[in-house]
């Protein structure tokens, strides 16, 4: 899919740098968490990820449990500290005196969490949790009240209806609804979206991502889609990343990614997707090898325990990314891709 | 596991610290000056300076507190101003008679308290669950000092079956435990001792014993084929290390709670050393004592906390 | 994909249309709800009532002076000479005595827990929350008063100051601080793990707004479950040290004080002697019931 510009007024009074500018860039993100009582050992959960998303996609990131998704949506946000590595949103570096303020970012980007039972204050009436984003940001309380009202009816909740009641009153989708308002009740330029819809059943699932989708046209917005699983990350993003233990493994456009995968990685999780069609039957499974330990990952390239065509190289040096040349293009981490780097099998798969 | 024994006695030194420097800032909290707690109202002036540099008062706070705590350490802590004994020996000497007391309360508190609770967690809702609990609130609102005086009119003075005070004919000095002429003087104190623990223990086992029982493993258990007895077993050993932390603080209870039970007994331990040590404004045998019963009271917790690890694996992780 | 998309609009269509299952009730009107099936509660609560506006109005409703002696008439038994309850060792009438202990007593009992709340409570919610060498120091230092029992401290403390009825009340205030502290430094640190503090942190929100906001509405119940807890506590606790002589001085009337003078009458009139422990007692139980009452009704999970 191409992408789309939307010719909206909402947030092109906050364009600053035209339609070309990627809204977000992140720079060799890395984050390391200390292992208590281990000397020097740390959990590398995001360790050098780069990649950028422009205006008006919606970049899908996928991994499995562990491979640092969650972390780095809060990296994004600045909910956690960067050890290393910059963030610059429309141009501005955050967190630089000469940048954006933490602040002021979080004016424009906001987040949706995964629906657990935690993820609203038991204790507050929902309008009064989507109204608190508002109000914390300089709004009066009755306006504040106002907004959440009718962002309530935008995601399909009749504030009425739903505003005085409590997060233990609604079902699984409502609440859902309802951290997406809260999101959306600032009026971000972007949303970071962590798992949104994994604790849902099938068919809320899709009413929920349908909301999305429409939400996403009518106010004009840029989408970071976290999830594990694959097929809803087709249905919604454009372009992909692909994690595995805190590295960028493969990155390109949607249809690429699922439909002619680089990475052996990428390959091995598409690979074992449970198929309807009874031909399709394989005998082994496609990733072989223990889950990762992102306390002590393999040396040079992280996959190589578990790759089928993993070779000497693999074991002793970092595969090259390759270069981001525009938004169409496909990159993947992996000696196979690289001439230089002495793997048997370059030039394709 | 040496690791965790290792870094739990290492955490209870500071405690211990800390411990002996609010015994120690007792003293000072107290209105007035110190020293007019050692000298006689009519002193002289010289008397008072001589007597200031003998205590160390002229000396700044923390020097005192050192040389405090050194006099302490070696076991010095000071004379008695009203019987003009080492202190040491008043607060051993008390001690012994309220370990007496202790000896026979504890495993009557906790037998009793542990059995309650545990037959009330095993049949909730039945008429031994009522009843349980409702002699464990009982137990747990009554003045501990309020019974004794209560059981002191119904079997002292009513009728006369057991003595009302004091620790026996020939007192402290030769107390025959095995005697019953001298043993009787333990019945009503210990009993009234006993009573807030076990209603404390019943609650607590209660509460514990009810939830194990609710877990999925001990459905398991019964699907394995088990006598109901053999799960109850189970059941109670997952259920002790909770309890076994209210034990030791019921232990420290005992310890401090003693002192209303003794006054009331006039049974000459440490608690009626406390409060005698309050009326004569005695501050050598104030300090000592509360410093002595505080660090038990640590090294209790401390033993309580390293058995717990020991019977719960999962403690010793952290 | 174009299937689920097909189901996802008639779902959708069926959602909309179904009425909502309950009735809106917020979690202070659905613990007011439980409370109000609770007979047993009510009870007690209503004579916990009963003794507080006792006590509240015993100059209206006490028949002697408390503080009116008589030589002759010492140590009478129930209902001498329109002495309902008899008299003490001075002839005050015990009725009397009574009521206006009462007073004395529900201070001491209610007015250390909180303060103690308070202080404690606003411990433990900074250091649950910022957590860190913040909370391990105040929790450390906690740990050293936690390592006195109470009784001992409070009678520590009381005595070495010299008793009165404003050196008991500290006393049990400090004894109670620690606990509080622990009680709302664990909530709060349960608490700030969820994922809504992180939402909060999310649109900007300051420390102290999202502890106002957030944090204090989900603390406050179990701190509040677990004061009222102590009140029957901190009742024993004070009559105690009153008993020992740290209390209130005579001839004020308290009930702990009351015991300890009558009980070297428990010869003459047993059952008189006996009555500040059964008022004691009464207040104490019913406290506790209505204690326990609250915590059913206050902590639910939702």
């Amino acid at each position: 899919m191409a992408l789309q510009l939307a010719v909206n007024g909402t947030s092109n009074g906050r364009d600053r740098r035209g339609a070309e500018q990627p809204l977000l860039i992140a720079r060799d993100l890395r984050k390391h968490f200390p292992v208590k009582g281990t000397r020097g050992k740390s959990v590398q959960a995001v360790d050098g990820v780069s990649f950028t998303v422009a205006k008006g996609e919606t970049l899908g990131i996928v991994g499995e449990s562990g491979c640092g998704k969650s972390t780095l949506a809060r990296l994004l946000l600045h909910l956690l500290v960067p050890d290393a590595g910059e963030l610059v949103f429309d141009g501005a570096v955050v967190a630089a005196p000469a940048g954006i303020a933490v602040d002021a970012l979080r004016r424009q980007v906001q987040m949706v969490f995964q629906d657990s039972y935690s993820s609203l204050n038991p204790r507050m009436p929902v309008r009064d949790s989507v109204a608190f984003g508002p109000f914390v940001q300089g709004r009066k309380k009755q306006e504040a009240r106002d907004i959440a009202r009718d962002i309530l009816g935008k995601v399909g909740l009749d504030p009425d209806l739903f505003g005085p009641r409590y997060p233990h009153e609604l079902s699984g989708g409502q609440k859902q609804r309802v951290n997406i308002a809260r999101a959306l009740a600032t009026r971000p330029r972007m949303v970071i979206l962590d798992e949104p819809v994994s604790a849902l059943d099938k068919s809320v699932e899709a009413q929920v991502l349908n909301l999305l989708s429409a939400l996403k046209r009518q106010f004009d917005l840029t989408f970071v889609f976290i999830s594990h699983d694959l097929n809803v990350v087709r249905y919604i993003s454009q372009r992909v990343l692909v994690m595995y233990l805190g590295r960028v493994v493969e990155l390109g456009p949607a249809d690429a990614i699922f439909e002619r995968p680089q990475h052996p990685y990428t390959q091995a999780l598409l690979a074992s997707r449970p198929s309807m069609d009874p031909a399709r039957r394989i005998d082994e499974p496609p990733i072989t090898g223990d889950p990762p330990n992102p306390i002590d990952p393999p040396s040079g390239c992280r996959f190589h325990p578990r790759c089928p065509l993993t070779e000497r190289v693999c074991e002793t040096t970092e595969p090259e990314r390759g270069r981001w040349e525009g938004p169409q293009s496909h990159i993947a981490a992996c000696h196979m891709r690289n001439p230089a780097s002495g793997h048997s099998r370059f030039g394709g798969v | 596991m040496i690791r965790y024994i290792l870094r739990r006695i290492l955490y209870a030194i500071p405690i211990a610290f800390g411990v002996s420097v609010v015994c120690f800032s007792l003293v000072y909290i107290a209105p007035g000056d110190p020293l007019q707690t050692v000298m006689p109202p009519d002193a002289t002036a010289e008397t008072i300076a001589i007597v200031k540099h003998a205590y160390g008062f002229d000396k700044p706070l923390p020097i005192q507190f050192l040389i405090w705590l050194g006099n302490v350490v070696t076991g010095d802590f000071g004379v008695s101003i009203s019987t003009r004994r080492p202190v040491i020996l008043e607060v051993t000497d008390a001690l012994a008679n309220t370990s007496l007391l202790a000896l026979f309360a504890v495993p009557l508190s906790f037998s009793i308290g542990f059995a309650m609770g545990a037959a009330a967690g095993c049949f909730p809702g039945r008429w031994i669950d009522r009843i349980v609990t409702g002699a464990a609130v009982v137990g747990v609102s009554l003045p501990n000092y309020w019974l004794g005086i209560v059981l002191v009119i119904f079997f002292s003075v009513q009728y006369m079956l057991l003595p009302a005070t004091g620790m026996g004919p020939n007192g402290s000095t030769e107390f025959h435990i095995l005697q019953w002429s001298d043993a009787r003087f333990l019945v009503l104190p210990v009993i009234t001792l006993a009573m807030i623990p076990i209603g404390i223990l019943a609650r607590t086992t209660r509460a514990a014993v009810a939830e194990v029982r609710n877990q999925d493993f001990v459905q398991t258990l019964r699907a394995k084929g088990l006598s109901e007895w053999a799960v109850t077993r189970h059941v109670l050993k997952n259920a002790l290390p909770q309890v076994m932390a209210v034990m030791g603080l019921q232990f420290g209870y005992l310890l401090g709670g003693s002192i209303l039970v003794e006054t009331v007994f006039t049974w000459p331990g440490s608690g009626f050393l406390l409060s005698k040590a309050i009326i004569n404004r005695d501050v050598p045998v104030l300090q000592g004592t509360i410093l002595t019963l505080s660090l038990i009271f640590v090294a209790t917790n401390l033993i309580v906390d390293l058995l717990q690890s020991l019977i719960d694996p999962r403690i010793r992780r952290g | 994909m174009t299937d689920i998309a097909a189901l996802a609009d008639r779902l959708e269509a069926f959602e909309e249309q179904a009425p909502p299952a309950t009735i809106v009730r917020g979690y202070w009107q659905s613990v007011f709800d439980r409370l109000r099936h609770d007979p047993v509660t009510l009870a007690f609560g209503a004579i916990v009532l009963l003794i507080v506006l006792a006590a509240v109005f015993a100059p209206l409703i006490a028949p002697f002076d408390p503080y009116a002696e008589s030589i002759i008439g010492r140590l009478k038994p129930f209902g001498w000479r329109g002495h309902l309850l008899g008299t003490d060792e001075l002839g005050r009438d015990m009725l009397s005595r009574l009521l206006f202990g009462g007073r004395v007593s529900l201070l001491m009992g209610v007015v250390p827990v909180l303060i103690a709340a308070l202080i404690g409570g606003v411990l433990g919610v900074v250091g649950g929350f910022v957590g860190g060498r913040v909370n391990t120091a105040i929790m450390r230092t906690m740990d050293v008063f936690y390592a006195f029992p109470s009784v001992l401290l409070a009678v520590a403390i009381a005595g070495a100051m010299g008793g009165g009825i404003g050196n008991g009340m500290l006393a049990l205030t400090l004894v109670f601080i620690p606990p509080m502290c622990r009680v709302a430094e664990t909530a709060t640190t349960q608490i700030r793990a969820l994922d809504f503090i992180e939402a909060a942190r999310a649109t900007g929100a300051k420390t102290g707004t999202i502890i106002r906001y957030h944090v204090l509405g989900n603390v406050l119940g179990p701190v509040f479950i677990y004061a009222s807890s102590l009140v029957s506590v901190s009742i024993l606790l004070a009559s105690g040290l009153s008993f020992l002589g740290l209390g209130v001085r005579p001839p004020i009337p308290d009930w702990g004080l009351m015991l300890s003078t009558l009980r070297q009458s428990i010869y003459v009139v047993p059952f008189v002697c006996a009555l500040p422990g059964v008022a004691i007692f009464i207040t104490s139980i019913c406290f506790n019931l209505v204690s326990d009452g609250l915590r059913a009704a206050m902590d639910v999970r939702m």
